[in-house]
């Protein structure tokens, strides 16, 4: 490719970037248009938006929304039906292999292979993402599953489990971090630490997690995104979104947004 | 290539972290045993080789070898571990080959656990040993074979039976495919396929290796073989991962 042109379309590209405030630059995730379709239903309807370093959003919606769906195809796992969507700049579908390198991704369910041990299975994950063992080491301590390291995975609690899945998701300090339902499972103790520790992330990452309860998005969500029968239905801030309702309560804006095309 | 031997090497290790694998293995040697010496009129023939032994080996793998892969991918959409899988930087085929290799290990294990039988006819007489080898590697060939086949079988659903019976029921068919029953029927009414399936037949190729003869078109056989399973698997896998 000739240097020349290559050059100015940096330039203007980045001249753009200097104009919005640099926020352009900044958005390690954006969704444009993603569109999913199984057989005939439309499980996912042109969803746009992008997070930022800095922002944790909220994705929120009933079960059967979409939410895990949209997930799945940040990470790769799908492929949308049209729409692209980029993780740090790497499109998903272009560049996978970039893509998933630079994410941080747990999956539904937090899966992992239960006849492992815990630190075993951090081992083989570290491997596979070329980092050390003191990475191992901190994910460890991070997300405090030093007790049961030598454990396998299939013995453990529900919340432990979790948890095991949140340590593989960090392993490698992405800077982007997309996370289905991380705090399903947990109880008010748990739930409280890992509210702590992505709160303790959030400056340095972009954070997308799913969630379907109302609480943690007040409690560590600085954007709520939410979604209704695949299409999104708000994209503002927690404050924003409970002054929709009289009430000035979360569960009833909520409720009013994702039944309303029901009724 | 790295992340291919690491996920070999978890692979593997999962195979002995339960005792499934043990019992594999010893349900294997009892029943090549058995045929051997039973059946297969090992004494009785008063000759130092392992003819009979290799003769049963075929059909043993075609009941064993799927066993081993039907979990291989369906037991991974079933427990959700895909997901986690294929969102770490990895490849399909990556982990399609990482996945074979394992089990063609541990398929490795288990003929090379049959080490008595080759200590018994070298105690008893003076056997070809160059055409032993021979016959170990064409019976490791066959296993891969079949293993190729069962793992791409095993990428097509969550349900392991359907993978051990689909598996089961395609390696029978490449293993007949030189047999009269088949080559008959097909030279009566279309010779060319008759051609084109004594070609393809498992069995066919391996009878020149258990004869101590190692040829090159049989062992290209065997490779394309493997290699169409294994980018069948990596496609299947492409296509519906998420199913």
């Amino acid at each position: 490719m000739p240097p020349g042109p290559d050059n100015s379309a940096d330039a203007t590209k980045s001249g753009r970037n200097q104009g919005n405030g640099g926020t352009m630059d900044t958005a390690l995730i954006e969704m444009r248009g993603l569109t999913k379709y199984f057989g005939g239903f439309c499980a996912v309807r042109d969803v746009s938006f992008s997070v930022a370093r800095g922002e944790v959003v909220g994705f929120l919606g009933p079960n059967g929304a979409g939410k895990s769906t949209t997930m799945k195809m940040l990470a790769g796992f799908m492929t949308p039906s049209s729409g692209s969507a980029s993780i740090e700049g790497h499109d998903v579908l272009r560049d996978g292999l970039a893509a998933r390198r630079a994410l941080g991704y747990l999956p539904e369910g937090a899966p992992a292979y239960g006849e492992m041990s815990v630190e075993a299975f951090l081992e083989f994950v570290a491997r596979i993402r070329r980092v050390g063992p003191d990475a191992v080491r901190r994910a460890l301590a991070l997300t405090s599953l030093d007790s049961v390291r030598l454990q396998p995975i299939e013995t453990l609690s529900k919340g432990f489990k979790r948890r095991v899945g949140l340590a593989q998701a960090l392993l490698h300090d992405p800077a982007t971090l997309v996370m289905d339902e991380p705090t399903d499972g947990l109880d008010p103790n748990q739930k409280f630490e890992v509210r702590a520790l992505i709160r303790a992330m959030a400056p340095r990452k972009a954070i997308l997690i799913s969630t379907h309860l109302l609480e943690e998005v007040e409690a560590i969500c600085t954007r709520a995104v939410v979604i209704a029968r695949g299409v999104i239905v708000a994209d503002c801030t927690p404050a924003e979104l409970a002054a929709r309702h009289p009430s000035g309560r979360l569960d009833d804006v909520f409720r009013a947004l994702t039944e309303a095309e029901a009724a | 290539m790295r992340n291919m031997l690491i996920i070999a090497r978890r692979e593997l290790g999962a195979y002995f972290a339960t005792p499934v694998a043990v019992v594999f293995i010893v349900i294997f040697l009892v029943l090549q045993s058995v045929l051997t010496f039973n059946m297969g009129g090992f004494f009785d023939r008063d000759q130092a080789d392992l003819i009979p032994f290799f003769s049963f080996l075929p059909w043993v793998l075609l009941l064993l070898v799927p066993a081993i892969t039907m979990r291989l991918w369906a037991e991974e959409r079933r427990g959700g571990t895909i997901e986690l899988l294929l969102t770490l930087p990895v490849r399909v085929w990556e982990a399609v080959v990482g996945k074979f290799i394992a089990a063609w290990c541990f398929c490795a294990i288990a003929l090379v656990l049959t080490f008595p039988m080759v200590i018994t006819v070298n105690f008893l007489g003076h056997p070809d040993n160059g055409m032993i080898v021979a016959g170990y590697l064409g019976a490791l060939l066959v296993a891969g074979s079949f293993l190729s086949v069962g793992a791409a079988m095993s990428a097509t659903t969550r349900n392991q039976v359907i993978a051990f019976v689909a598996a089961v029921a395609l390696c029978l068919l490449f293993a007949v495919m030189s047999y009269p029953l088949v080559t008959e029927f097909l030279s009566q009414r279309v010779p060319v396929l008759a051609e084109v399936a004594r070609g393809l037949s498992v069995n066919e190729r391996y009878l020149g290796f258990t004869r101590g003869v190692i040829a090159l078109p049989d062992i290209v056989f065997f490779a394309s073989f493997m290699l169409f399973w294994l980018v069948a698997n990596t496609l299947i896998l492409q296509a519906r991962k998420a199913d």
